[in-house]
């Protein structure tokens, strides 16, 4: 019951506000506490933190998507059809032979990965030596030449899987050859699309690197980049697990 | 994780027509383009809406402009209507609109957590809105199959007409309009959980606030499944592929497709479109809760009841999709499970209306214009919400579904409920948005001409369905039973005329106030949460430089022995208050 | 203004309510078995929900109106109470889940069980934009379709894409008017050649989507004689408002006689 009635009483009129309720600042206080204000300095932790959350919440999107995809692959699999010619339902699944070429495929995908890794650690290590050390420090930003290789093996990652779709269709397999076949190049298109967008990512971040811009800014984007780039490699073996082996 | 004021990029104020008002990362601008879009889309929608009841009951009539109105365009209207004011009014205005413009005041953040994600997110919508309504003008026109999109028909071109280039722009736009979406919600979700000011705890967010958080958790979880949806319909359509075409022939003509499931989209678009429903609705539901609390002089009744039914209505929102489709041909043992579901829903549901309830018990209610259209809103949220548990059983939606019981079922919630949350809230804001009060004759006479009219117009539906009349019908010449149901019928244009009519009202207050209503002070409805603790209209770091910091809860008023009814969320923590 | 909000919104809901319990338009006379019970258990839903509905509605009218602010004296600074919480809560579940499982084994006794054997099978078809009726004849088989014979515009076995060279085709009838012997049930076998349609008899209360792709196997049976429009209740283009049919409900008898003449005439 303490929640019906409440004590209530006028303790201090002295801490002064204005009528709008806002307390003036404090007096040391840059407005905002650990030195995150309004004005005031970048803080990288919150905005690193800020920026995964993002990504994480962002990643929660493309997730429902391919659960779309999936519950559609797993329906499509098992359902079976009405023949008009005999009336009567029939399983029209044939199962794709992959082609090879997607395991170097693979390879050269989870190698970006670590290459990413390497950039993305390279990249807050000199975030954090900038916070701590004097001005007279340069950034060498090495993590350039590993934001370059992560490129690399990302183009020729979405150009092996061109590849394969050239591969696919030669042997017949169409996108709308048969259901199995369009599931192929739905769930690997869509796989390319979203790495072209990390690929994108990549590119920004590189040339904000390369322009010299605020270490910290292009530690929070390598960051971020570097998480959505494993996200897209691990979603990678997850489409192909499911194209190899729900069949 | 409540957190002092954070570093945001955007804090000059920026320069230049271009960067003020076109390509503004201001959270505030944004709102309001999303809202002025609204508008536009909700006065199409309406105009679409009167030319199809003006050919139901006159249906050789010649109308200027646009001559006679075949039979298949009335269906093209009704699919633009439903799409057009689904997405583009009610899921644009009460969240990009108001929800952008007040979110990260009410936590009292300088902005939203990615303004440029924030801008994009309107642009693509934007585009995509530009889009629908190119599908008017291409060769076959607006596609007719419906908002719902029910492929083959939706998918095989040679089906209808319209159903060629119109389709292809009709599902681009929602493809489009599902990506605006996303960003969107990921702005939203992460600013509630990361830039909450100090003192600002979840439990004292105002219920807008939880309200535009789980919408946005909604849509994100929603409409990554219509896009999905989206993407296999285009493949369908334009790629050959048979994801949801089975082997059919259209007028005798094979068409080329085998082996897909119609069943396959429909579960994938009511997985999107049941959740989609909740996001039309919770966000008036908030405001409800805000706008009776702030004019019954009193506390919410139930804050923390009303966010376990607002965070059950969303999780449930996502178990009852197979409640639309009981007569699709899905299993009935699948149906037995999701009506216990959606009677499930129901319960917070009624939840929430009996808190209103509570909170206007004992009050001292002021009825200033937001408050009658939060009054409305409960009244035509508790009539669209009873026809509900029919729909929601199996054994009654056999003969009603399809019905015109439908149609009045969710034009009464979404058609009018949650478009009068969109009016209180503009009521409400505009005095902050716009440092004009809007002129209360005018908008008592809006209110009166919309809550008579809605009631007038879709009430009556419910008898239409209860007698069997199917919807989606072009004309009502051919069934015979149709014909003692004319009069009814009749009646529900007529009233149409007068309610669209009434919204010209509010149309014009809107921009006249603008330039010439009363000069607004900066807490005018002395209300307590933190956008009535900045400047009219807010400068562009919502604060002018300085943290709010939060002792309060949101709905403190009425505190017995305080100085005045109502205690801010900003004020000292001295004055104490039950929570 | 309070006043004024309570007479509108207890003159709406009565209003309303009025034409609700005065059946002005109501649900048509049933003519099926289960339409029966189906009725019944509609009224139960109405009268519950309907009480719900008045008082919900009568008591925002009276609030709005006794809490107005008369100046004197404040408001109840009350922040809830748990215990009300507690039970509305209950009493909203039980009202709508007991509603839910009572019509759920009507439900269950409608489709959780197939036809009963002798039920008399008809094969509905729906096209854009007329229904389609095959009786299978004496040999109690449906012949063979092909896609490829379909021909709407010759009507009857052409438009089904009957295949002549098919033996069990033979003895099919194909009509565009559905008979039936009344007290015997029906099983249809719902398709359909292009979109989704819906087959729909509102005074049998019975509705089913015809999916492409699907044979949907329903049941039903009429209990009275008579003329029952057919609707489509399924969006399926621009003919769907006209896409309707009569299902006519007669003796056995009768019901052979027809069914022999359309024999007959196949000959």
């Amino acid at each position: 019951m303490r929640a019906l009635f409440s004590t209530v009483s006028i303790a201090d009129p002295a801490a002064s506000w204005d009528h709008r309720g806002i307390l003036p600042p404090r007096e040391g206080d840059p407005g905002g506490g650990d030195g995150g204000g309004v004005y005031g300095s970048p803080n990288f932790d919150l905005r690193l933190r800020r920026a995964r959350l993002g990504l994480l919440v962002g990643l929660t999107g493309i997730l429902m998507i391919f659960i779309s995809f999936t519950s559609a692959y797993v329906v499509r699999q098992g359902l079976p059809t009405l023949d008009p010619r005999t009336n009567a339902l029939v399983q029209d699944w044939l199962p794709v032979r992959l082609p090879a070429i997607l395991l170097l495929n693979t390879s050269v995908l989870l190698l970006s990965s670590i290459s990413m890794e390497m950039a993305r650690r390279g990249a807050l290590r000199e975030a954090a030596l900038e916070r701590t050390a004097s001005a007279n420090v340069a950034a060498d930003r090495t993590q350039i030449l590993w934001l370059a290789l992560t490129l690399l093996l990302g183009v020729a990652f979405l150009r092996g899987q061109w590849l394969a779709w050239r591969q696919l269709t030669s042997s017949g397999f169409a996108i709308a050859s048969s259901p199995s076949s369009s599931f192929v190049y739905l769930l690997t298109g869509m796989h390319g699309l979203h790495l072209l967008g990390g690929v994108l990512a990549l590119l920004a971040a590189s040339a904000a690197t390369l322009l010299r811009r605020a270490i910290a800014s292009c530690a929070v984007a390598i960051d971020v980049t570097g998480w959505y780039w494993h996200s897209m490699a691990l979603l990678w073996v997850y489409v192909l697990c499911l194209l190899k082996f729900v069949r | 994780m409540a957190t002092p004021e954070s570093h945001v990029h955007v804090h000059a104020a920026p320069q230049g027509f271009l960067r003020k008002w076109v390509f503004s990362l201001d959270h505030k601008v944004i709102g309001l383009q999303y809202y002025f879009l609204a508008l536009t889309a909700v006065f199409v929608g309406m105009f679409l809406s009167l030319l199809m009841r003006i050919h139901l009951i006159w249906p050789n009539v010649s109308l200027p402009l646009f001559g006679e109105i075949k039979p298949e365009t009335y269906l093209s209207l009704l699919t633009m209507h439903g799409t057009i004011m689904v997405f583009f009014v009610l899921t644009t205005a009460p969240q990009g609109g108001f929800g952008n413009y007040f979110l990260p005041i009410q936590i009292g953040a300088a902005d939203m957590a990615f303004p440029v994600l924030n801008m994009l997110s309107f642009w693509i919508t934007c585009v995509g809105y530009l889009v629908m309504l190119g599908a008017f003008f291409v060769t076959g026109g607006a596609p007719l199959h419906g908002w719902t999109g029910y492929p083959p028909l939706s998918a095989v071109p040679s089906a209808g007409p319209g159903e060629g280039a119109g389709a292809d722009l009709w599902v681009i736009s929602i493809a489009l309009f599902c990506l605006g979406a996303l960003l969107s919600a990921l702005n939203f979700i992460t600013t509630t959980l990361d830039m909450r000011v100090k003192g600002m705890s979840m439990m004292r967010m105002p219920l807008t606030c939880w309200a535009w958080f789980i919408t946005a958790i909604l849509g994100l979880l929603a409409f990554g499944v219509l896009l999905a949806a989206g993407i296999l319909l285009l493949l369908d359509r334009n790629l050959g592929t048979s994801f949801f075409v089975p082997l059919i022939t259209v007028n005798g003509q094979m068409v080329g497709h085998k082996g897909g499931s119609p069943l396959l989209w429909q579960h994938l678009f009511w997985f999107f479109g049941h959740p989609e429903v909740y996001i039309a609705i919770l966000p008036a539901m908030g405001l409800c809760s805000q706008l009776v609390s702030v004019f019954s002089r009193k506390p919410i009744f139930g804050y923390k009841a009303m966010v376990y039914a607002m965070l059950s209505i969303g999780i449930l929102g996502f178990m009852v999709w197979g409640h639309h489709m009981f007569m699709s041909g899905m299993s009935p043992y699948s149906a037995f499970a999701f009506s216990i579901m959606t009677m499930a829903i129901g319960v917070p549901s009624a939840i929430k209306t009996f808190n209103w309830l509570g909170t206007l018990w004992g009050g001292r209610i002021r009825f200033s214009s937001p408050m009658l259209f939060a009054i409305g809103f409960v009244s035509l949220f508790v009539s669209g919400g009873i026809s509900g548990p029919f729909l929601a059983q199996p054994v009654l939606d056999i003969p009603l579904h399809d019905t015109y019981f439908v149609t009045g079922h969710f034009h009464l919630i979404m058609g009018v409920a949650s478009i009068f949350g969109i009016f209180a809230a503009t009521y409400y804001w505009f005095p902050k948005m716009f440092g004009h009060m809007m002129n209360e004759t005018l908008a008592r006479w809006h209110f009166w001409v919309s809550f008579v009219g809605a009631y007038a117009i879709f009430m009556p539906m419910h008898y239409l369905g209860m007698a069997m009349h199917p919807r989606r019908y072009s004309q009502l010449t051919e069934l015979n039973y149709l014909h003692n149901l004319l009069p009814l019928q009749k009646f529900i244009t007529y009233a149409a005329f007068i309610t669209i009519a009434g919204q010209f009202i509010f149309l014009f207050n809107l921009f006249w106030s603008m330039k010439y209503g009363e000069k607004a002070s900066d807490n005018p409805w002395e209300a307590t949460t933190l956008e009535w603790t900045t400047a009219t209209p807010p400068p562009h770091d919502n604060f002018g430089g300085r943290t709010p910091v939060v002792s309060h809860g949101p709905y403190e008023y009425g505190v017995p022995g305080a100085a005045s009814d109502y205690v801010m969320q900003t004020a000292p923590a001295a004055v104490t208050t039950g929570v | 203004m309070g006043l004024v909000l309570l007479v509108v919104i207890w003159l709406i809901t009565l209003v309303s309510t009025y034409f609700f319990v005065a059946k002005t338009w109501w649900l048509p006379p049933g003519a099926s078995a289960a339409a029966a019970v189906i009725d019944r258990h509609f009224a139960i839903t109405y009268v519950l929900m309907g009480i719900v509905f008045v008082a919900a509605q009568l008591i925002l009218g009276y609030f709005v109106w006794k809490y107005r602010d008369r100046g004197a004296q404040p408001a109840r600074y009350v922040h809830g109470n748990n215990t009300l919480e507690i039970v509305w809560t209950v009493l909203t579940a039980v009202l709508f889940i007991g509603l839910n499982l009572m019509s759920s084994s009507i439900w269950a006794s409608e489709r959780f069980r197939p036809a009963a054997p002798g039920a008399l099978q008809v094969e509905v078809t729906g096209m854009q934009f007329a229904w389609y009726f095959r009786y299978s004849g004496p040999d109690g088989k449906f012949g063979a379709t092909k896609p490829e014979l379909i021909d709407p515009s010759a009507g009857g076995e052409s438009a089904i894409g009957l295949d002549p060279s098919d033996a069990a085709s033979k003895d099919d009838v194909v009509t565009g008017t559905m008979y039936v012997p009344v007290n015997r049930e029906v099983e249809v076998i719902l398709r359909a050649h292009d979109v989704i349609h819906s087959f729909f008899v509102p005074a049998m209360r019975f509705k089913q989507d015809a999916v492409p792709g699907l044979a949907i196997r329903m049941h039903f049976t009429p209990v009275s004689t008579g003329d029952y429009e057919i609707a489509c209740a399924e969006l399926c283009g621009m003919g769907h408002y006209k896409m309707h049919g009569m299902l006519k409900v007669v003796s056995q008898e009768e019901f052979d006689k027809w069914l022999a003449a359309r024999e007959a005439e196949k000959q």
